[in-house]
């Protein structure tokens, strides 16, 4: 039932993927001090794949991402876990924020990104999850 | 000592590994760590036979003050000693008993990890750290008892097991809280020094109620006994450890330890003694009418384990040191009758003792071996069983409380117990031959060493008795006596105790040799027994599937709308209760509005009623829709921009998951009666009403202090940052984050997992259409 192919939708699907994903990213890097962050990026850059899904296939989808969406949460899951580790190393209590500024592009580094970009992870893969299955499901449907 | 412990738990999961490398000699190698434990426990034991105490501290959970600390005083010791040497022989005899069996690495493993846990459990001196090792004994104990996972009687043994002693667990948790509560710590030297603190403290009936359940389970008193001879179904060096020497006596060394700080009370005394004694009766009475080797000597455990309960519900001074030489002597000639009883079975095919008879000729060391360790389990001289024994009846006949009902128990299991021992040695070896599965014929030297080296222990300890004064003097000490000076003594003179003794022994053969007449008689006990505690288990069990069942169906029914029913009736409760309780709802408010907020808000009610009365799916989609952006526009209109972003996202991608699913599904129908929708109606609406209490509350004037002005004020200093929203979410609340990364994550993982299977049996029921279609 998924129609893919029609012009308007490949073309508006190729052109606004890249932005989107962008944009994404913008929001997500800006979190901390203007509205956005990881959740709001990870819904942003599921919308953008879910754009590019309708327009090309799932099978299209699959081969520029790469990887499964199933690993992307997991990898979401390992950098929010592996965010809590820095702090164990410095003694300090579970989950303490550490800041590091890195010197030459005066970029503030810390575990609270590295977090949010675990939730950006975890929230795209699981959208991408369950968009995939329900058109895998539509295409056993549709191939009689 | 606690890297020993700890590393032993890392050998344990390398013995696949050392099993490639030295094969089926593996065991042994393994042995060197109980070895060099029990090495290192005699270099300590100048310092224990001074009457001091020996402290190893680790500090392990110093925020919640749980330590890994060790306390070795004469007590620990000798079941430290008890396990790592009993431990020795018995990884010498299974890498002998299971050669060459495929699983023999998995058994290495478990049992190892169990010798680790046992030690932990005797030396720990925090009450969270000997839990844990507690309950890991259950845990490997019923990985042993189902090693032959193939046989459905051993795993139903296994889990009885499990669900007894575990069970128990619960109460020793909740026990051990009360009693940490009572004596304000955590420590069990510490609680022992404020014993009369705790015997006055209000919450001493409970927590010694728990920590008595607990102990009983795990020790098998009556009425918890029944699964102790049901773990037989083990391989035999399990049942030799675990169901004799160390596991099962784990509660009697809870209870031991904790004399001094629970005992001596008139509940302790009571519950102990009786309970203690009806354990020895009836494990005494149920062994001779058993003709499995195993279950015999099964019975007799828990004859055994009643009679050193009994003795520490006495506690006298003589109970005490009576206490100690029958748990020593127990040890020693228990695992060395299981483990003849696994060379029989090894040797002959055959468990039963009836179907044996003059094995003596076939092999007799290992009959000499037998008749050493039963003579010392009918407690005749001179073992070390008989000096056991002579106290324990000693006691007995000096107990303050209740000698008429102890005495007489005492003695049936007395007479008993020797016709038990009786039956496990005589049978088997003397008498005519009998025809038996295999050919048998002596065992290699690695079956018969741990036997005979304890048999040969219970034959020195009873001959040179004085050997154990300082280890039952220290022991005793530790179990709260002070310090006493103690004489053991082959012969006490001709006492009121011996004269027991010599009746018991004539009560005994005489029962030995009718035992086969009695045995036809008993057997027409059978209904009666068949009502005894283990059908209680079964009927419970059978009760909790039953109640499983009836909630599942209840509550889990698998339509969306009873789940919403049971949620919001849930809240309602909860939040509702809370809310009228504490609260007195106004319905006042100052209503101070903007046109345009009026209209937000009349939008967001319109999309609520149409989507409800809605005939079409697609409007009422539309409708939530609506409703969707109306209160991302609220968020906009109060300045929250990170919600309404994430708001009018959501609804984005809704939108996208219904485009997916909208075609897939059935057409709308009216499935629920008019009653049906009238309950809807009200859930809903009283959900509403209570939202809208809720809100008014918060915004009344009486409030908690407002915690987001914290977040506020914080948000940059602490946090570096100027989104408080984004602050809190990855800072200040990031653990309640991770936790919803994870529920987000096994959302999907659900979502994946059940549209893939719908679509497998659907691609499954397709293709066997097709495969049908062809052939017709």
């Amino acid at each position: 039932m998924v129609r893919s192919g029609t012009l308007i939708l490949n073309v508006a699907a190729r052109l606004l993927l890249p932005l989107q994903l962008m944009f994404s990213l913008f929001l997500l890097l800006r979190g901390h001090d203007e509205p956005g962050g990881g959740f709001i990026a990870g819904l942003v850059a599921a919308g953008a794949f879910a754009l590019y899904l309708f327009a090309y296939g799932r099978r299209a989808l699959g081969a520029m991402l790469k990887v499964s969406p199933r690993d992307l949460v997991g990898m979401g899951l390992l950098l929010g876990v592996a965010s809590t580790l820095p702090a164990w190393w410095y003694g300090e209590p579970f989950f303490t924020a550490q800041w590091w500024t890195i010197p030459v592009i005066d970029f503030k580094a810390s575990t609270p990104l590295i977090f949010d970009i675990g939730v950006y992870l975890v929230v795209l893969g699981s959208v991408l999850t369950a968009i995939t299955a329900l058109v895998k499901t539509d295409q056993a449907d549709d191939e009689p | 000592m606690q890297l020993a412990v700890l590393g032993g738990f890392v050998l344990a999961a390398m013995a696949p590994l050392l099993h490639r490398w030295f094969a089926a000699r593996t065991a042994s190698v393994m042995a060197l760590l109980p070895a060099a434990i029990a090495a290192w426990l005699i270099g300590q034991w100048p310092t224990i036979a001074a009457g001091d105490t020996l402290w190893l501290e680790w500090a392990w959970v110093p925020g919640l003050d749980i330590t890994l600390s060790f306390l070795i005083d004469g007590l620990a010791w000798l079941f430290a000693m008890l396990i790592s040497v009993i431990g020795v022989l018995v990884l010498v005899y299974s890498g002998e008993y299971l050669r060459g069996h495929r699983d023999l690495p998995r058994f290495l493993v478990v049992i190892i990890a169990f010798m680790m846990s046992m030690l932990g459990l005797v030396l720990a001196d925090n009450l969270v750290a000997l839990f844990v090792f507690w309950e890991l004994t259950s845990i490997t104990s019923y990985l042993l008892i189902g090693f032959n996972h193939t046989d459905l009687a051993a795993r139903k043994a296994a889990q009885q097991g499990l669900f007894v002693t575990v069970g128990g667990g619960l109460a020793l948790l909740a026990g051990f809280v009360m009693l940490a509560l009572a004596g304000d710590s955590w420590s069990l030297a510490e609680l022992n020094a404020r014993g009369g603190q705790l015997k006055e403290h209000a919450l001493y009936a409970p927590l010694l109620a728990c920590v008595l359940l607990g102990a009983f389970t795990k020790s098998a008193q009556f009425p918890f006994h029944f699964w102790l001879p049901n773990a037989m179904a083990a391989p035999t060096p399990v049942s030799a450890y675990l169901h004799s020497a160390t596991m099962v006596k784990a509660g009697i060394y809870l209870l031991a330890r904790l004399h001094p700080a629970l005992g001596g009370t008139e509940p302790w005394v009571v519950t102990l003694s009786l309970v203690g004694a009806l354990t020895m009766a009836t494990g005494a009475f149920l062994a001779i009418q058993h003709t499995n080797v195993k279950k015999l000597l099964a019975y007799s455990t828990v004859m055994a384990l009643g009679t050193l309960t009994m003795l520490l519900g006495i506690g006298t001074e003589t109970a005490l040191i009576a206490f100690v030489v029958f748990l020593l002597g127990h040890s020693l000639y228990k695992g060395a009758l299981f483990m003849v009883a696994g060379i029989l079975d090894h040797e002959t095919g055959t468990k039963d003792v009836t179907a044996m008879g003059g094995l003596r000729h076939a092999m007799p060391r290992t009959a000499l071996v037998a008749a050493v360790a039963a003579l010392s389990l009918a407690g005749l001289p001179p073992l070390l069983g008989f000096i056991g024994k002579e106290l324990m009846l000693e006691s007995v006949l000096g107990a303050s409380d209740y000698r008429g009902v102890i005495l007489p128990l005492a003695f049936l299991a007395a007479f008993l117990t020797l016709a038990v021992a009786a039956i496990v040695a005589i049978r088997p070896f003397f008498g005519p031959l009998r025809e038996t599965p295999h050919t048998p014929h002596e065992p290699p030297g690695g079956l018969l060493a741990g036997p005979a080296l304890l048999a040969a222990l219970s034959l020195a300890f009873g001959l040179v008795p004085g050997l154990l004064d300082a280890l039952v003097s220290a022991t005793v000490a530790g179990i709260g006596a002070g310090q006493v000076e103690v004489h053991l003594a082959l012969w006490h003179g001709l006492n009121l105790p011996l004269v027991l003794s010599l009746a018991s022994l004539g009560l005994g053969v005489l029962v030995f040799r009718h035992w086969d007449r009695l045995r036809s008689r008993l057997a027409r006990l059978e209904p009666l027994m068949a009502r005894g505690p283990e059908a209680g288990y079964e009927a419970l069990m059978a009760g909790m599937v039953r109640i499983a069942e009836w909630q599942t169906r209840f509550l889990q029914n698998g339509y969306m709308r009873n789940y919403l029913v049971m949620t919001l009736l849930v809240l309602l409760g909860l939040v509702g209760h809370a809310l009228l309780v504490r609260h007195t709802p106004t319905l006042s408010f100052a209503l101070d509005l903007y046109l345009h907020e009026a209209m937000v808000a009349g939008l967001m009610v319109a999309g609520a009623v149409a989507a409800c009365v809605m005939r079409s799916r697609l409007a009422a989609v539309a409708a939530v829709g609506v409703m969707g952006y109306s209160i991302a526009l609220t968020f906009v209109l109060f300045s929250a921009p990170d919600l309404a972003i994430t708001q009018l996202l959501v609804e984005t991608l809704t939108v996208i998951l219904l485009v997916l699913v909208l075609f897939r599904l059935p057409r709308f129908a009216t499935l629920s009666t008019p009653v049906e929708r009238l309950r809807d109606l009200v859930v809903a609406g009283l959900s509403g009403g209570l939202i809208t209490l809720l809100m008014l509350a918060v915004l009344s004037g009486e409030r908690l202090p407002r915690i987001s002005d914290y977040m506020v004020e914080n948000s940059q200093p602490l946090g570096h940052g100027h989104n408080i929203v984004n602050v809190i979410l990855v800072d200040f609340r990031a653990l309640d984050t991770l936790g919803e990364m994870f529920v987000l994550a096994l959302a999907a993982i659900g979502v994946y997992a059940m549209l893939r299977f719908h679509a497998e049996e659907y691609e499954a029921r397709s293709a066997s259409r097709t495969r049908r279609g062809d052939d017709g």
